[in-house]
């Protein structure tokens, strides 16, 4: 069984970043990089079905700038056997993503496609779902367990009020959440291991997907500081200030 | 509030930019290597110390190691620590690729021990001494007891420790009482009793190597008698399987104010019939093989001191960012809203100094690792022999500089804190606990204000001394190039003068009687370190004004670099002039403290 897990290049949920003063984005230049942690836990789920003996090969692939390769090399070191890098610099959103992952599911045919459910830079939470709507897979989104046994896949997703657990045909779509599992780290002789496998590069012309971006951002500013609040005199002047002022009732 | 560990972007800094590590990349050994692998082996380094050493950084010195007897007993976190470091592969990573090694450059194991010390300084202590103990193996014993020792240090089965404090004799070797007999089968029997020894028991690894100084019967008087012995807790048999227990005993734990999940301790060894101890290279040359495992340990305990400042710094700023008190004294308002106490100046003078003072223990620290990378890799044998001459100059600063200053770093983190800081619940007052040995262990300041000065400063006829004055002549050059920068070459061109007057007015001084010439040895000590430390910053001023000049620099860049180029100004204007005041006494001969006699107290 072959599986396809995705990884992006996010700004390390260690770092506060802060917009730019010019309010056209986040400051990220300079700042330290990483696997999104939803990734990592998809990663993660990855080597271990391969360590279970289910899965028998784990393509890595991430889309995005040429460092971008860091974050393959990345899952390499965690168990992945080979990787896909698709350059771009263009600011990839999830459906150009999905349609490019489309291109490659067409070209690999995994049985599996684990992506993390969102990254934690856009918290979009969209490109599984749009490459199951283009690929016509199934998909089982916010999983808190995965177990495949005869030719399907059996996921449990955290939904609101509690736990769902569908049943899917393979080829199939997960999406990860925090709960599935615990990633490792990768050990140093990993590391080095990592740098002889293989990793293709291609562009997004290659897989014919026109990456421009459909959703443009307008401006970005941080949320209002709070003001320092006033003692009223009594509830007639509360009720005043609400009606009046905050205009709440 | 959690501490966050160092500052990503401040090692980058300091790896990339105001030091060329990815310049090691062109030397055979690392032909294999790139940044990305470095980055990599940082990112699995930072990870495992949050993971293992971060979280029981409190527990540990709440619930200090006991002894109940017979065992040693820690808070099970410590073995789970070790392991994970041992697992990840970091007790084998700068060993050759043939030693199942991965030829990792000393910066960059380094670099990644700077993440598991800020986490855990106690518990980082362990693998610390492995590494130092299995390095001195693999640099002196021979090939059978490198067979038999290192693969379980390397794999993390066995521990070390450097035993060389007795209970009577601390700095002072030459009278170390430990003595070692020939036995037949050509291993000796030690007897003796050692102090304070780190890690010389407990609950982690199944067995224990403790490196012991030892005088052989009939050995010369003094430090040309010490030899040095691998004297294991459990013997090991030829096939590496464990044998019986040897002769040494745990005699007991001390109690420390800080580190203390780090055991010390005191060990007998020989009192039913003689410890079994293997001899490390020829008799008598002992110390100066331990001055191998010292020397490394020193660069590391400056930069545990540096670290220590570092999370003091960090868990303050964040404090003062977060905590409203008061208003500005332009404010009269009452009602106005608090503001943070960052925006009181004084609060700001504090963290400013904190800045200056790990930060730059931490260059500096990293720079000596540098000069031993290069000392061991370097291209031309000039390079290398030039590299550990500067290197033996320096490391009396290297380990003391960082050390007096961390710990003011942390002294003054309590304060930013007030109430807070002095309290167990906010991790301060431990760090400071924790930061208080370092300018104790490895050689107290005294003891390196008199190696500076007695030994290292005139070492091969002054050749350390004139690198380091080549070094800072060239940085002086460079500086005054940059029209920002020139105030500080001219103030460091100043302070080296100074140096320089006051290194050969003491050393002409010396041969009238060395006991009064070596008296103010400390303040020597402390006057070097500064001029030291105005070099360090300087040299990173420059480098962060060149990161200024790119076209595309970013605002979070922009005000990096600009906190670098402050607090640089910072240590040029407030700390480095304190030099004129220790010339003068220096100068002078002051012999205030030197006459003043033990009955006038």
């Amino acid at each position: 069984m072959k599986i396809l897990v995705a990884v992006k290049r996010v700004v390390d949920y260690n770092v506060k970043v802060r917009p730019k003063s010019d309010g056209t984005d986040v400051d990220i230049a300079n700042v330290k990089m990483s696997i999104n942690p939803f990734c990592e836990i998809a990663v993660e789920e990855a080597v271990r079905l391969k360590e279970k003996g289910v899965a028998t090969e784990i393509i890595a692939i991430s889309m995005g700038p040429k460092q971008a390769q860091e974050q393959v090399r990345t899952a390499l070191a965690l168990g992945a056997d080979r990787g896909i890098l698709v350059e771009s610099d263009e600011d990839l959103q999830p459906l150009a993503i999905a349609k490019m992952l489309k291109a490659i599911v067409e070209k690999e045919s995994p049985d599996l496609v684990i992506l993390g459910k969102q990254a934690i830079d856009g918290d979009n939470n969209q490109t599984g779902q749009m490459l199951g709507a283009l690929t016509s897979m199934p998909q089982g989104t916010f999983a808190s367990e995965v177990n495949v046994a005869d030719g399907r896949v059996s996921v449990t997703r955290e939904i609101d009020g509690g736990l769902q657990t569908v049943n899917l045909s393979l080829p199939a779509i997960v999406t990860t959440d925090l709960r599935l599992n615990e990633p490792r780290y990768a050990s140093l002789p990993n590391i080095m291991k990592a740098k002889r496998k293989p990793m293709d590069t291609f562009t997004p012309e290659d897989l014919g997907v026109d990456a421009t971006p459909r959703v443009k951002t307008l401006s970005v500013e941080p949320p209002a500081e709070r003001k320092a609040g006033i003692k009223v005199a009594d509830v007639a002047e509360l009720v005043d200030k609400l009606k009046n002022e905050a205009k709440v009732i | 509030m959690t501490t966050r560990l160092l500052n990503d972007r401040d090692i980058e800094f300091m790896l990339y930019e105001f030091l060329d590590t990815e310049n090691l990349l062109k030397r055979s050994r690392y032909q294999e290597h790139s940044r990305e692998v470095f980055n990599a082996t940082l990112d699995t380094a930072k990870v495992i110390a949050e993971k293992y050493f971060a979280e029981h950084n409190a527990k540990g010195d709440a619930n200090e190691p006991t002894f109940d007897g017979e065992k040693v007993h820690q808070i099970p976190e410590t073995k789970e620590a070790w392991d994970a470091f041992a697992e990840a592969g970091f007790l084998a990573a700068h060993y050759d690729f043939e030693d199942e090694g991965m030829q990792m450059p000393e910066i960059i194991l380094r670099a990644s021990m700077a993440y598991f010390t800020a986490a855990n300084v106690a518990t980082s202590a362990y693998p610390f001494l492995s590494l130092g103990v299995a390095n001195l193996i693999h640099s002196f014993a021979s090939e059978e007891h490198k067979a038999r020792f290192l693969p379980p240090m390397k794999d993390g089965r066995f521990s070390g420790t450097m035993a060389l404090t007795e209970p009577g004799q601390g700095s002072a070797l030459a009278d170390i009482k430990t003595y070692a007999e020939p036995a037949k089968d050509g291993t000796y029997r030690i007897f003796g009793q050692k102090m304070f020894i780190s890690g010389g028991d407990q609950s982690i690894t199944s067995n224990i190597l403790h490196m012991v100084l030892a005088k052989i019967k009939g050995a010369p008087a003094g430090v040309k008698g010490i030899s040095l012995f691998i004297c294991p807790k459990v013997l090991v048999n030829e096939d590496g399987s464990l044998g019986e227990r040897n002769d040494v005993a745990l005699a007991g734990l001390l109690h420390k104010m800080g580190y203390r999940n780090t055991t010390s301790t005191v060990l007998s060894f020989g009192e039913n019939g003689g410890a079994v101890g293997y001899l490390v290279g020829e008799p008598h040359k002992g110390l100066s093989y331990m001055f191998q495992m010292m020397n490394e340990a020193r660069i590391g305990v400056g930069m545990g001191a540096a670290l220590l400042g570092y999370q003091g710094f960090n868990y303050s700023l964040d404090y003062a960012r977060e905590r409203p008190q008061g208003r500005l004294p332009s404010t009269r308002d009452p009602e106005s809203k608090q503001i943070s106490i960052i925006q009181h100046a004084d609060v700001r003078r504090m963290l400013l100094a904190q800045k200056s003072y790990v930060e730059g223990g931490m260059a500096m620290c990293l720079y000596a690792s540098s000069l031993f990378e290069d000392s061991q890799t370097g291209e031309t044998e000039e390079i290398r022999k030039e590299a550990i001459t500067l290197l033996d100059l320096i490391t009396p600063m290297v380990k003391s500089w960082p050390s007096a200053y961390g710990l003011k770093a942390n002294e003054l983190a309590i304060q930013v804190l007030g109430g807070s800081g002095y309290i167990r619940e906010y991790p301060v007052e431990q760090y400071y606990r924790d930061n208080r040995l370092n300018p104790i262990h490895e050689g107290t300041d005294a003891i390196h204000g008199l190696d500076l000065l007695g030994r290292k400063v005139t070492m091969d006829n002054g050749a350390g001394y004139k690198l380091f004055n080549k070094a800072l002549a060239t940085t002086i050059a460079e500086a005054r190039e940059q029209s920002s920068l020139a105030e500080f070459a001219e103030q460091l061109e100043s302070a080296l003068n100074t140096l320089n007057t006051v290194t050969s007015t003491l050393l002409n001084k010396l041969p009238e009687g060395i006991d009064e010439g070596m008296a103010n040895a400390t303040i020597y000590l402390d006057l070097f370190g500064r001029v030291f430390a105005s070099w360090i910053w300087l040299k990173q001023a420059m480098t962060a004004t060149q990161g200024l000049a790119k076209a595309d620099v970013q605002e979070n860049d922009r005000n990096f670099y600009q906190g670098k180029l402050q607090a640089n100004r910072y240590y040029f204007e407030w700390e480095l002039p304190h030099i004129e005041t220790q010339a003068n006494l220096l100068m002078s001969h002051n012999l205030t403290t030197f006459e003043m006699q033990d009955a006038w107290f």
